[in-house]
C-alpha cells in the first residue's frame, strides 16, 4: 500500500516507517520564530538551559520580525531588542528585521522547499504548506525545544484528500476556497487530519492562492494543509529563487481516510460572518451590510495577486469605508509598486503601508472600534481579535473586500464597476 | 495522577484570542496572564477560577499557538481542561505548562456547571459528584512523560543532552 504526502515527510524526517496514528520523533528542517513569540522562545531556552543556550543547527533558523512592526510602544521596542541580541550573539543569519515582511510570506519566498518538515511559534505556519512542506505551528516551549535539539514529535495525520478541478470564475480566489471548505466541513472536522490538496490544473491554482488556502489550514483545525508539489511549485521556486527544486508526492496507491472535490467554477463569492470562520455566507445574504473598515492584507490575503485584484477594482474610484492596505513583505511591496497598485490603492484613499501584523492582531495600524462592522482579509474573526470585543468582523476575498470599500457595504465587484 | 475540581462549563470553539487577548501576548508573567484569563468573555472570570475544572465541547484552544493561553488557564488556578477535543497547539502548550488536558467526547452532555469532577488522567476514568462514571481518554506516550515531568521545561531539563 503506498503512503500520502505526509506519511511520506515524516518517514523521512523520523528515519523509519511511520502510519497514521503514530507519535514519532522528527528531525526539523526549519524552525522559525517571529517577534511577539520570539521573546517568549528565548526566555524559555534561558531557562532551559541557564542562559547557556547552544543553537543546534543556526542555518535551520530563521527569525523575522512582523507583529509589532514598526514597534508600537516601548515595551514591543524593548522585545525586538532583545531578539535582535540574541541573533548577535548567535551570529544567526536568517534574521529579517522590521519592514523585510510577515514571517510565513518570508518563508515561502526565500527558505521552504517541497519535502521539508517546517515548525514555527505561529499557528499560520500552515502557510508553508502552500509549497508542499509539512508545516506546523507550535508553542514558545517547542520552538524552544526544537531550537536545542533539533527534533519535536509529532502525531502521525490522518490523511485526507481534497481535489480541485476545473478553473475558477471571475473575482474568485484561493480565500473563497478556503471559505468553501470551512462551509462543508466546519472548523472541527479535520482535526487530527492532514488535508492534501491535488490540483487538477497547476496553472489554474497559481502559488498566491495555494498559500492563502494553506494559510487557512489552521483554522479548519487541520494538523497540517498541502498542496502536492506540481509544475506551479518548481515555477515559483525557480522564479523567486532561481533553482528547481525536487519534489516529493504522494504514491499513487496512497490511501486517504476520505476525499471530496471541489469543482473550482462552481465556488461563489463568500464571507465568513461573525465571529466565527466556519460561520460562511454567500455575499449576496449579508449584502449590503454597512462597513466602518476594510483590511487588505495579512498572511492570508497580502499577496501580489490579491493587491491586483484590489487594484484593478479600485482604479479610478474613491473608498467610501476607511480602507488599510498591507502588503505581506518588501518583495511583494516592491512589486506592487512597480506594477503601480500601491499607487492606485493609494489614488482610492486606502493608507497603504508594508510587512506588518498590525491590524490582523489587533494590535496597532487600524483597530476596530465598538460597535464596527469590519471586512477583512485576513483569517480569523474571532470577538475582538482585531480590537474591541463589539466590533464585528466578515472575513472575505480581496474582489469582495475592494468592492466593499469602494461602495462602503457588503457587495460584489460587479455592483460597483 | 487524580484532578478534580467544580466545573465551569464553556461552549465548542473557544479560540486563544478568548482565553487571552493579544494585547497581553507582550509578558510571560503568570500572575499578569492569570487576571485577564477569558476577558472578552467576563472580564472577572479569574476570580472564579481558582480551583475550577473547565469543561467544554470541541476543538477547544483553537487559533493562534499564543502558550499564554495555557499559562494563563493554569495561573488562574484552574486544575484541568476536560473538553470533547482540543486543538492540536493548545493541546501541546497545555501540557509543556503542567496543566492536564483530558479528551473526553460527550462530556459536555454528562456534567453540568457546578458539579464535582474528578478524574485519574492515567486510565482515563471520571466520577461525577462522587457517583457517575464516565470514561474518558487516557494521556498517553510522550504527552504523559511531559506532564508528569512538570512540563516541557523540566524534561528539557532531566534530557540535558543538549
Ligand atoms: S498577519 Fe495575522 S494571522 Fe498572519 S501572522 Fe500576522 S497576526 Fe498572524
Amino acid at each position: 500500500m503506498g503512503k500520502s504526502l505526509s506519511e511520506k515527510i515524516l518517514e523521512r524526517a523520523a528515519g523509519k516507517s511511520v502510519s497514521p496514528g503514530d507519535v514519532v520523533e522528527v528531525g526539523v528542517d526549519i524552525v522559525a520564530f517571529h517577534d511577539l513569540t520570539g521573546y517568549h522562545v528565548i526566555e524559555v531556552l534561558e531557562k532551559a538551559t541557564n542562559g547557556n543556550i547552544r543553537v543546534c543547527d543556526a542555518n535551520s533558523l530563521v527569525i523575522a520580525f512582523d507583529h509589532l512592526v514598526p514597534p508600537p510602544d516601548v515595551r514591543s521596542a524593548e522585545i525586538q531588542q532583545s531578539i535582535r541580541s540574541f541573533v548577535k550573539k548567535h551570529t544567526l543569519k536568517n534574521f529579517h528585521d522590521v519592514g523585510y515582511g510577515i514571517l510565513h510570506q518570508v518563508l515561502i519566498e526565500r527558505y521552504v522547499v517541497p519535502g521539508q518538515v517546517v515548525m514555527a511559534a505561529d499557528s499560520h505556519t500552515t502557510t508553508s504548506g502552500a509549497l508542499g512542506a509539512f508545516a506546523q505551528g507550535l508553542g514558545a516551549s517547542d520552538i524552544a525545544a526544537i531550537v536545542l535539539t533539533g527534533k519535536t514529535w509529532v502525531t502521525v495525520p490522518q490523511p485526507f484528500k481534497i481535489k480541485l478541478i476545473g478553473s475558477l470564475g471571475k473575482w474568485v480566489t484561493g480565500k473563497e476556497v478556503a471559505l468553501e471548505i470551512l462551509r462543508v466541513f466546519k472548523a472541527e472536522y479535520f482535526n487530527g487530519m492532514s488535508i492534501e490538496v491535488f490540483v487538477e490544473n497547476p496553472t489554474a491554482f497559481p502559488m498566491d492562492f495555494r498559500a492563502t488556502v494553506a494559510n487557512m489550514g489552521i483554522e479548519m483545525n487541520a494538523d497540517a494543509l498541502m498542496f502536492v508539489p506540481d509544475s506551479e511549485t518548481i515555477n515559483f521556486i525557480k522564479s523567486e529563487r532561481g533553482f528547481e527544486p525536487k519534489i516529493i508526492t504522494p504514491d499513487k496507491d496512497a490511501e486517504y481516510v476520505d476525499e471530496y472535490t471541489i469543482e473550482l467554477n462552481k465556488v461563489e463569492l463568500l464571507v465568513a460572518a461573525p465571529h466565527s470562520v466556519d460561520n460562511v455566507k454567500s455575499v449576496r445574504e449579508v449584502w449590503g451590510t454597512e462597513v466602518d473598515y476594510v483590511f487588505i492584507g495579512s498572511c492570508t490575503n497580502g499577496r501580489v495577486s490579491d493587491f491586483e485584484i484590489a487594484a484593478k477594482i479600485m482604479k479610478g474610484r474613491k473608498v467610501k469605508s476607511r480602507c488599510i492596505a498591507i502588503p505581506a513583505s518588501w518583495n511583494v511591496f516592491k512589486k506592487c509598486l512597480e506594477l503601480g497598485y500601491i499607487q492606485t490603492l493609494v489614488e482610492s484613499g486606502c493608507i497603504v503601508t508594508y510587512g506588518t501584523c498590525g491590524p490582523c492582531i489587533g494590535g496597532h495600524f487600524g483597530i476596530a472600534a465598538p460597535g464596527e462592522i469590519v471586512v477583512s482579509t485576513s483569517n480569523r474573526n474571532f470577538i475582538g481579535r482585531m480590537g474591541s470585543p463589539e466590533a464585528k468582523i466578515y472575513l472575505a476575498g480581496p474582489a469582495v473586500a475592494a468592492a466593499t470599500a469602494v461602495a462602503g457595504k457588503l457587495v460584489e465587484p460587479g455592483d460597483v464597476m | 495522577m487524580i484532578v478534580e475540581g467544580r466545573v465551569i462549563k464553556l461552549g465548542d470553539k473557544i479560540d486563544t484570542d478568548v482565553i487571552i487577548p493579544a494585547k497581553h501576548l507582550k509578558y510571560t508573567n503568570p500572575e499578569y496572564l492569570a487576571q485577564h484569563v477569558f476577558e472578552p468573555i467576563d472580564p472577572e472570570f479569574y476570580k472564579k477560577a481558582r480551583g475550577a475544572v473547565i469543561v467544554a465541547g470541541k476543538v477547544f484552544g483553537m487559533g493562534s499557538s499564543r502558550e499564554q493561553a495555557a499559562i494563563a488557564i493554569k495561573a488562574a488556578g484552574i486544575r484541568a481542561v476536560v473538553a470533547e477535543s482540543f486543538a492540536r497547539i493548545f493541546y501541546r502548550n497545555a501540557i509543556n505548562n503542567g496543566l492536564p488536558v483530558i479528551i473526553c467526547p460527550g462530556i459536555s452532555r454528562e456534567v453540568a456547571e457546578g458539579d464535582w469532577l474528578r478524574i485519574n488522567i492515567e486510565t482515563g476514568e471520571a466520577v461525577i459528584n462522587n457517583v457517575k462514571k464516565v470514561m474518558c481518554k487516557p494521556i498517553t506516550g510522550m504527552a504523559l512523560e511531559i506532564l508528569k515531568a512538570g512540563g516541557l521545561l523540566e524534561y528539557l531539563k532531566k534530557l540535558k543532552n543538549y
